[in-house]
């Protein structure tokens, strides 16, 4: 049996805290410890995006990423998106616009056209198509999916991506000391 | 997005374009789907599989595994030789027997493909069972392996399965039998081989299942298309009565035809947990899904089309050698002959024939893949007529106009036992053309070739067959498949007047539980957010056959509507009962059951209900509820059409090709939800158009499969896709009471010779005059030099080559 580290991870505003393997990865911490399955897995390889999580305000793909590693960090999921019953304006631009069929993919092309919109806010179409070239889908063909993005840009009520910012979370262990403990 | 007449009686709900009903869990993150669902007392398995095409197992110890103090069992396809049955091919038709192996969940003896399941371990968590896997040594005896399938056809081939004695299953045919006459009466026959290759459906969510077995039942919860089906088959396989299983399709993360299938893993969790009376899951990873849900394509095709000098076809022969891989999958060998019944196209052809045949290679099996079958005849169609119109010295547009059956022949008798239900393909073409500017566009093209910069322009005008079935054409004496093909719909109106709708089909990201929302909406005088729609789980509706062959709306969404229908006949009786008013004269009008010409006098559903539940007051002799059931088995197909097109340029100094422009009309009959519609013809011209330009599914001459991951198959982004210009026009079937068709596979049906098309004729001049997908850039690049005689590679429609195309 592999011996286990702790992490200290702030997700979607909440401090959790586990002892975890250090081969654990970040997606399944988040789906299988937090119950927090709206972070999908697809390819296993960083190809699909469906595991896109924000990771200290970052999109990263959850996939690839140790739990470990996120040790002290702030991870937000698409499940910390909506400001309670308000949807976050990429949730209410993707539902309005036919963004999702099947909704496996639609998470993580959330989470990457929220890391989009912060670094670009006013995107031209093809901005918004090559900066979710991380993020596969098959239902859409992505066209109501990039509708979706340059509405959600130009939304009124386009405020920050997540949830207002919590304090950060002191690493249990040092960061990025944990693997191989 | 326009909008078209209401439904028959109703609110007006139909034909608007309303936000999906799905969505808010799904962009939450709320959505439930088969690995999202944890069990108490879950194993997780992880299944051992060949890293050989083809060998004899030899040996498997499993001590090692056995050994972990977190495995629970390992087990081997020797170890579950009490399974009844083994999995199941469900194509009987009449007359032609097809050679079908035993197909187990785990291999017995020998391996057939790499990824054929070989061994299963079950452990306490996900990460200790991949480890205990691991330990499992097999060890094999490789067997000389068979990848082309015009390879597998010669004497002297390795054997997939010795047993046969040929790697050829069957041989099927359907259409005249004077074609060989009419095509040596044509002017002239072009001839072309062309080969429509190997893809995966890559639905993002891999396969997914996980078993509970409790006390004599047995609940699996497995992302499907077709839960029903799943419960039947399996039932025979592991012995267990229908009534005491249930099979539950949960959210599904997109299907394709990949998910529409009884696999071995299916049977081999639910049998775990039978046999450990605890739950067992599994869940594909990426690669798993690559190596063994089913394939789609994989023909060698060889087409004849004779034509007068004018551009009148007389005649086609059509040849499809279909590589099925290893085994019968459900559908497996019946996938090319779906096609033949739309070899015809949009065109009155005298004489039409084809011939298939089938062929065993060490591969994963073919199936239905979106579109399945009708893709394949719809691009050797298409491609024969532009190829023909080019050898003639003719427009390809002319051409398509002088062949097309004209509307006032509709309905038309094609093929044997098909008639097309209605279609007006000069409609649908002159609408494109009006949007496209073609004139223009071969100036620009002129002017462009001058500058050595080659555009061109590719027309799909195709038409299909959808609404799986009548179940008489389809069945058991007709050709052949062992099932019925009608659907089922129950509506239940609650005392309360909220209703709920059970359809047997099983979405799996179409937007059903809007569409049919807004069809009962319409018909029980509701609105879309009191009517919830339940599918996929086969104990809480009626048996219903699934999801598949673009069949929901035409042949679910038209018996939802009959179920409906029943409800406010009731209901209008109960409303005239108690407005002391004739049944005749009651109305269903703005959502109120209302005495005609007397708008004050008038009930709401709600009203109607509770007097239905409470029935101190309802026609004497009248059962009590408000709750109706429909079966409907469809008297035809349905067939939709449409007019595709596709500009590009292609780069003679590297090959690489650019799709700027797609624009296309689509009738799939008046529409129900037009964002629904628009939604699937977009995602269906990209599956289409990655057919087309990028995705291939590679194996190299010993049967290694290349393409393995996303990082090998490459799956079109947004980047590489351009906007889509859709339009629609609306000719109403006339087999159904809404008059629609289906949209599913339209796009992707339509769109791998649009682009085929157009990379041809932007390469002509080059002397280029054929060329086979994928059109990635190495191949045009050694099309063009073939044509230039400067050619030293493989040439242009050498199959197998293994490259990437994407970004």
């Amino acid at each position: 049996m592999s011996s286990t580290v702790g992490v200290r991870i702030s997700v979607n505003g909440e401090v959790r805290e586990h002892e975890v393997e250090p081969r654990l990865l970040l997606v399944h911490y988040l789906r299988d410890r937090l119950g927090l399955t709206g972070t999908h897995v697809g390819c296993d390889t960083t190809n699909c995006g469906a595991c896109t999580v924000h990771l200290n305000g970052e999109a990263v793909k959850s996939c690839t990423v140790f739990a470990v590693q996120a040790d002290g960090a702030e991870v937000t999921t698409i499940e910390g998106m909506a400001d309670g019953a308000e949807l976050h304006p990429l949730q209410e631009a993707f539902w309005k616009n036919h963004g999702l069929q099947c909704g496996y993919c639609t998470p993580g092309m959330i989470m990457a056209a929220a890391d989009l919109l912060q670094r670009n806010p006013d995107p031209s179409e093809s901005e918004v198509r090559h900066g979710l070239e991380g993020n596969l889908c098959r239902c859409t063909g992505y066209q109501n999916i990039v509708r979706a993005v340059m509405e959600a840009a130009h939304s009124p009520q386009r405020t920050t991506v997540g949830p207002p910012p919590p304090e950060k979370p002191e690493a249990r262990e040092e960061v990025g000391k944990g693997v191989g403990a | 997005m326009s909008t078209v007449e209401a439904g028959p009686t109703g609110n007006g709900y139909v034909g608007q374009a309303i936000r999906r009903k799905e969505d808010p869990p799904l962009i939450t993150g709320k959505g439930r789907y088969t690995d999202d669902i944890v069990l108490p007392g879950q194993l997780w398995a992880a299944i051992i599989r060949s890293p050989e095409a083809h060998a004899r197992i030899v040996s498997i110890d499993k001590s090692a595994a056995e050994a972990r103090d977190d495995v629970r069992i390992v087990l081997t396809g020797e170890d579950m030789t009490d399974l009844q049955a083994p999995l199941p091919m469900a194509w009987v038709p009449p007359g032609v027997e097809i050679k079908t192996p035993e197909h187990w969940p785990l291999a017995r003896g020998k391996v057939c493909h790499v990824g054929d399941a070989v061994a299963v371990v079950v452990a306490d968590d996900k990460y200790a069972a991949v480890d205990a896997a691991e330990d499992v040594i097999v060890e094999y005896d490789p067997l000389p392996a068979v990848v082309d399938v015009e390879e597998a056809m010669k004497d002297g081939s390795p054997l997939v399965h010795e047993q046969f004695g040929t790697n050829i299953t069957h041989e099927w045919g359907l259409g005249s039998e004077d074609v060989e006459e009419a095509l040596a009466a044509a002017d002239v026959v072009v001839e072309r081989r062309v080969v429509n290759h190997r893809t995966a459906g890559a639905a993002i969510e891999p396969r997914a299942v996980a078993a509970d077995y409790r006390a004599g039942q047995l609940t699996l919860y497995t992302a499907t298309q077709i839960p029903h089906l799943v419960r039947l088959q399996l039932a025979g396989c592991l012995g267990i009565a229908e009534e005491h299983f249930r099979v539950v399709a949960p959210d599904v993360g997109g299907g394709f035809g990949s998910k529409l299938n009884v696999y071995g893993e299916e049977c081999l969790m639910a049998y775990l947990s039978r046999r450990l009376e605890t739950p067992v899951r599994w869940t594909a990873t990426r690669s798993e899904d690559m190596q063994a849900a089913v394939h789609g394509r994989d023909q060698v095709d060889y087409a004849r089309m004779g034509m007068k000098r004018d551009g009148t076809i007389v005649a086609l022969h059509a040849k499809l050698i279909a590589d099925l891989g290893a085994y019968q999958q459900l559908l497996t060998p019946f996938i090319p002959s779906f096609g033949a019944f739309v070899m015809s196209g949009c065109y009155k052809i005298p004489s039409v024939r084809t011939d298939i045949v089938g062929v065993f290679t060490n591969k994963f099996p073919t199936d239905a893949i979106r579109g399945a079958g009708r893709p394949e005849a719809t691009h050797l169609i298409e491609v024969m007529v532009d190829q023909a119109a080019a050898e003639l010295g003719l427009d390809p547009v002319e051409v398509r106009r002088k062949n097309f059956i004209p509307k006032e022949d509709f309905p038309a008798d094609v093929a044997p036992g098909v008639t097309y239900d209605s279609g007006d393909y000069h409609g649908s073409l002159d609408r494109l053309l009006g949007t496209l500017d073609y004139e223009g566009f071969r100036a620009e093209q002129a002017r462009a070739r001058e500058e050595g910069r080659y555009l061109g322009i590719g027309f799909s005008t195709y038409m299909e067959i959808c609404g799986l079935a009548p179940s008489r054409a389809v069945g058991p004496s007709g050709v052949g498949i062992q099932a019925g093909f009608w659907e089922s719909a129950v509506v239940r109106v609650h005392p309360s007047g909220g209703a709920t709708v059970w359809t047997g089909t099983s979405p799996h990201g179409q937007g059903h539980d809007t569409g049919f929302a807004q069809i009962v909406a319409d018909r029980i005088g509701s609105t879309p957010e009191q009517v919830e729609v339940i599918h996929g789980d086969t104990d809480r509706g009626p048996f219903g056959m699934g999801t598949y062959g673009s069949r929901s709306l035409a042949v679910g969404g038209e018996s939802v509507a009959r179920a409906a229908l029943k409800v406010a006949d009731k209901a209008k009786k109960i409303a005239a009962h108690l407005l002391e008013a004739a049944p005749d004269d009651i109305e269903l009008r703005d959502g109120r059951y209302q005495v005609k010409g007397s708008p004050d006098k008038g009930l709401t559903l709600a009203d109607i209900s509770l007097a239905a539940y409470v029935p101190e007051n309802i026609p004497d002799g009248m059962e009590p509820g408000l709750d109706e059931t429909n079966f409907y088995d469809p008297e035809n197909f349905v067939f939709p059409f449409g007019a595709h097109a596709a500009i590009v340029e292609v780069d003679a100094e590297t090959g690489k090709v650019d799709l700027k422009r797609y624009v296309c009309v689509d009738d799939c009959g008046p529409a129900i939800n037009p964002m629904l519609i628009d939604g699937q013809v977009h995602g269906g011209i990209v599956h289409g158009v990655a057919q087309a330009m990028y995705e291939q599914v590679v194996y190299d001459d010993t049967g290694q499969l290349v393409t393995g991951t996303f990082v090998d198959y490459a799956l079109p982004t947004a980047a590489e896709m351009p906007t889509f210009e859709t339009d629609r026009t609306e000719t109403p079937s006339p087999v159904n009471s809404m008059g629609v068709k289906g949209v599913g596979e339209a796009g992707t049906i339509a769109a791998s010779p649009t682009i085929v098309n157009a990379v041809t004729d932007a390469l002509r001049p080059l002397g280029v005059n054929h060329i086979d997908m994928p059109v990635t850039p190495l191949r045009v690049w050694q099309a063009i030099e073939a044509a230039q005689g400067r050619g030293s590679g493989p040439r242009a429609s050498e199959q197998g080559v293994p490259e990437g195309g994407a970004q």
